[in-house]
C-alpha cells in the first residue's frame, strides 16, 4: 500500500467514524469483540474548533462561528497510535475512533473492520443522503409554458 | 459617600427555586426531552446556534429549555458555556459549492443547472393555523424522485463567464477574530461577516429592510440561496492530513446588486454575502443586504444611511451585547440615582430663586 | 512506527485540568511576586532538550492562539517540536515578533528583548512572553529590583543570562507599559520578571 493510498483509507475512515450514529457504532464495535489493550494518550476531550467559510463562497476566509468537536489519541500494546476527531461532544465515540485509527494501521485488522464496521456505516450514510437528495429533488419545479396558440 | 449593600440572598435562592417551578409549569404535563426540542423547534435550535455562535444542536436545544424558550436568554447561555472550552483550531475554509443541497433557489435565473429546488419552505404555505396540529396526525415521508443527480452550479459562475460580476476577494494572511481582538474600525469584511452572522436576526432584518427601503442605495436581487449540509475538515499537524470531522448545515445567501461602476470598475454586478448556521434564510438574506451595504467606502459610494455605518452596524448587531447593556439598568442604582436625585434638586432650588428673582425685578419694575 | 514520533505523544499532563492548574497557580505567584524563587515539582515528561519545568509551562499557558517561538536550540529538535505541537496546538512562529510565546534553551544567546513584541500603547498586553531555561537561579551576578509586587527590593542571582541583560532590563522597562515579561526557570525551580519589576542600579 502506498503511502498515499493509505492515508486516503485513514481518511475516508475517519469521515465515516465522525458522522456516524454513536449507537449504531457502539453495536457495531461491540460485535467485533476487539477492545484491544491500550494507553491513551490524550482525551478524549472537548474543546472547539472555529468554522471557517470564504467570502462570497469562493474568496479568502472568514470565521463563521465555532463548532464543539471531541478528540483522542491512544496507543496500543505494540506502539501504535491512533487519532481521532469528530464534531460534537461524545467521548466514548472519539476513544473507539481512535482505537479503530489505531488497529486499521495494520493490514489484517484494517480489512477486518472496513468490512463489518466501516462499510455497513458508510452504506447506510450514502443511503440516507440518496434518500435525501431524492426528496429534495422532488420539490424541483418543473417549468412549463402556457400554450398561447393562435390558430 | 459609597454605601455597601448586602441582603437579598434567600430573595435570590426562591427567586431562582420559582423559576425552576414555572419552568417545570404543570407537572401533569410530561417534561420537554431534548431530542423533542432539536427535532421540533429545529429553526429556534438554528437561530440559537447561529447567534450563540457555537454549533451544537443538543446543547443549543438544552439552552432552550433551560431559558424556558427564551431564545436571547438561550444563547447568552450558549455563549457563556463557550468559554469554559478550550480552541482547538480552526477548519479548513469549507466548500458551500460542495453542499449536500436542500433547497436552493435563485430569482436570476428560472433555469439554472441543478434546478429551482424548493426543499422544504414556509414560503407556499397560506400562513392558515393548522388545527390538526393541536393533535398528533400521522405525518407522510417527503416524496421522492429518482433520477441522476445534477450539480446545482454557483450563481458567479454562471454571470461570471461573461465578466459581469465581480471575482472574490483573495487576500493571503489570517482572517481576524472578533472572538480575539477588541473591535477597532474599520473592520475588515472578513471580521465585518463574523459579527454579521451571530448578529440579532432582528436587527439585521431591520436594517437590510431600510435599504430596500431607501436608506442605502440599493436594488439587489438574490442571486441564490442554498441551504444544506457541507464537510468540515480540520488539520491536524500530529497527522499531517486535514481530517473530515463531520457536516455541518449552513445556510448560503448571494445577493446580486447593480453597480454602475466607477474610475476603478467597470459596471458589473457586486455581490453581498450572507452565511449562518442551520436553515435560517431571512438571517442569511439580511446578513447579505448588510454585507454588501457596509461595503459603501470599498466601492466608493456616499455613505448617507446607518446600515452603511460599519460602527453602527457592528457595534450594535450583537444581542448579547445588547441585552446585558440595556438589562443592567435594571440593577440597583440606588447610590447614583441618589446623586442625581441630589443634583436635580440643587438645579429645581437654583431655578426656583432666579424665577424669585426675576418676579421681583419685575415687581420692582411695575 | 518511528519512536521519535511516538515519543511525541507521551509525556503530557496526566490530568490535564489538575495539572495546568498547580502550574499556573506557580507561574501566578511567581508573576505577583516578582524576583521571588517559587519551587514547582514539574508535571510535564518532555524530550531531550527541552526542560520539564518548562514543558509544563508551556502545556499550562500555549494554546492554539498562542504562536510561540522556539530558539534554534529548541527548533532544530523533531522531537521537540512535535511534542509541543501535539500538547500545546500552537503553531510555530516565523520571528519573535510575532510570538505570544519564546522558549529559549540558550539564553545567553537570545534575540535582544526588544526583537519580540512589546505590545502597544493601547494593547500592552499584545506583548511576548519570554520563558527560559537557565542553569541555575542562584550563584551569578545579583540583581535587585523593586517595584510591584515586591516589599522593598528583590534580588536574585540567575546564571547564563545575556552578557548585557542589565542594560536591555533597564529599555524594557522604560518601555512600559509596553515590554516583555520574562520566567525564568532552572530544575525545579521559577521566578518571573515582569516588564514593571524595576533595576534598582547597581554602583560600581
Amino acid at each position: 500500500m502506498t503511502s498515499e493510498t493509505h492515508t486516503e483509507a485513514r481518511r475516508r475512515r475517519m469521515s465515516v467514524l465522525a458522522r456516524c450514529n454513536s449507537n449504531r457504532l457502539h453495536e457495531l464495535w461491540d460485535k467485533l469483540r476487539l477492545e484491544p489493550a491500550h494507553k491513551t494518550l490524550r482525551g478524549p476531550e472537548s474543546g472547539l474548533i472555529m468554522l471557517r467559510g470564504r467570502i462570497g463562497g469562493t474568496g479568502e476566509p472568514f470565521n463563521i462561528g465555532e463548532a464543539t468537536v471531541t478528540r483522542a489519541s491512544v496507543k496500543l500494546e505494540d506502539g501504535t497510535v491512533g487519532h481521532a476527531i469528530a464534531l460534537g461532544r461524545d467521548g466514548a465515540k472519539a476513544r473507539i475512533s481512535a482505537l479503530i485509527d489505531a488497529l486499521c494501521q495494520t493490514m489484517e485488522a484494517a480489512v477486518l473492520i472496513d468490512a463489518e464496521l466501516i462499510a455497513p456505516i458508510s452504506q447506510e450514510l450514502d443511503c440516507d443522503d440518496e434518500k435525501r437528495r431524492q426528496q429534495t429533488a422532488a420539490t424541483r419545479v418543473d417549468f412549463f409554458t402556457m400554450v398561447r396558440g393562435e390558430d | 459617600m459609597y454605601v455597601a449593600v448586602k441582603g437579598g440572598e434567600a430573595a435570590i435562592d426562591n427567586a431562582h427555586r420559582l423559576l425552576a417551578d414555572r419552568r417545570r409549569g404543570d407537572r401533569s404535563v410530561p417534561t420537554l426531552g431534548l431530542d423533542q426540542i432539536a427535532e421540533q423547534f429545529a429553526l429556534s435550535v438554528d437561530r440559537v446556534m447561529s447567534e450563540g455562535s457555537l454549533y451544537d444542536r443538543r446543547l443549543a436545544a438544552l439552552a432552550i429549555k433551560q431559558a424556558r424558550g427564551d431564545l436571547i436568554e438561550a444563547i447568552f447561555l450558549v455563549r457563556a458555556y463557550r468559554t469554559t472550552l478550550p480552541r482547538f483550531g480552526h477548519s479548513e475554509p469549507v466548500d458551500t459549492g460542495a453542499m449536500q443541497v436542500e433547497r436552493r433557489i435563485s430569482a436570476c435565473f428560472k433555469d439554472l443547472p441543478g434546478g429551482q429546488l424548493l426543499g422544504p419552505t414556509f414560503d407556499y404555505t397560506h400562513r392558515l393555523l393548522d388545527d390538526e396540529l393541536d393533535g398528533d396526525p400521522a405525518v407522510e415521508p417527503g416524496a421522492l424522485r429518482d433520477g441522476a443527480a445534477e450539480p446545482a452550479t454557483q450563481i458567479a459562475d454562471i454571470l461570471g463567464g461573461e465578466g459581469l460580476i465581480e471575482e472574490d476577494p483573495l487576500a493571503p494572511g489570517e482572517p481576524g477574530d472578533i472572538n480575539q481582538t477588541p473591535m477597532e474600525f474599520p473592520l475588515s469584511r472578513a471580521m465585518r461577516l463574523q459579527s454579521l452572522s451571530r448578529g440579532d436576526e432582528g436587527f439585521l432584518l431591520a436594517l437590510g429592510y431600510s435599504t430596500q427601503r431607501g436608506y442605502a442605495r440599493s436594488h439587489p436581487f438574490v442571486g441564490e440561496i442554498r441551504i444544506g449540509e457541507v464537510e468540515v475538515e480540520v488539520f491536524v499537524p500530529e497527522l499531517g492530513f486535514a481530517v473530515p470531522v463531520g457536516r455541518v448545515q449552513l445556510t448560503e445567501c448571494q445577493m446580486v446588486n447593480q453597480f454602475k461602476g466607477s474610475a476603478k470598475t467597470p459596471p458589473q454586478f457586486t455581490r453581498g454575502y450572507g452565511l449562518v448556521f442551520g436553515q435560517s434564510e431571512r438571517k442569511a438574506m439580511a446578513m447579505s443586504l448588510c454585507d454588501r451595504a457596509l461595503r459603501a467606502e470599498e466601492l466608493g459610494e456616499d455613505i448617507v444611511a446607518p446600515p452603511q455605518d460599519q460602527e453602527f452596524v457592528i457595534s450594535h448587531c450583537d444581542n448579547v451585547q445588547a441585552t446585558g447593556f440595556v438589562e443592567h439598568l435594571k440593577l440597583p442604582h440606588y447610590v447614583d440615582f441618589q446623586a442625581e436625585l441630589g443634583l436635580v434638586r440643587t438645579m429645581r432650588a437654583e431655578y426656583e430663586a432666579t424665577r424669585n428673582e426675576d418676579v421681583e425685578i419685575r415687581e420692582a419694575a411695575e | 512506527m518511528d519512536a521519535a514520533v511516538t515519543h511525541a505523544f507521551e509525556g503530557g499532563f496526566a490530568e490535564p485540568v489538575l495539572d495546568a492548574q498547580a502550574t499556573f497557580r506557580a507561574v501566578m505567584d511567581a508573576m505577583a511576586r516578582p524576583a521571588r524563587i517559587i519551587e514547582v515539582a514539574p508535571r510535564a515528561a518532555p524530550p531531550a532538550s527541552l526542560s520539564p519545568l518548562v514543558g509544563a509551562i508551556a502545556c499550562t499557558l500555549i494554546d492554539a492562539d498562542t504562536p510561540m517561538w522556539l530558539d534554534p536550540r529548541l527548533g532544530e529538535s523533531e522531537a521537540v517540536r512535535a511534542w509541543l505541537s501535539f500538547h500545546t496546538g500552537a503553531r510555530l512562529a516565523a520571528a519573535p515578533a510575532e510570538a505570544a510565546f519564546a522558549l529559549i534553551a540558550d539564553p545567553g544567546e537570545m534575540p535582544p528583548l526588544d526583537r519580540f513584541a512589546q505590545g502597544t500603547q493601547e494593547y500592552p498586553d499584545r506583548s511576548a512572553t519570554l520563558i527560559l531555561q537557565l542553569d541555575s537561579l542562584e550563584g551569578g551576578a545579583p540583581l535587585t529590583f523593586h517595584g510591584p509586587g515586591i516589599k522593598g527590593e528583590a534580588t536574585i542571582a540567575p546564571v547564563s543570562l545575556p552578557a548585557d541583560f542589565v542594560r536591555q532590563w533597564t529599555e524594557n522597562t522604560k518601555r512600559f507599559p509596553r515590554g516583555v515579561d520574562l520566567i525564568l526557570s532552572a530544575g525545579e525551580a521559577l521566578a518571573c520578571l515582569p516588564r514593571s519589576a524595576r533595576l534598582i542600579e547597581v554602583e560600581v
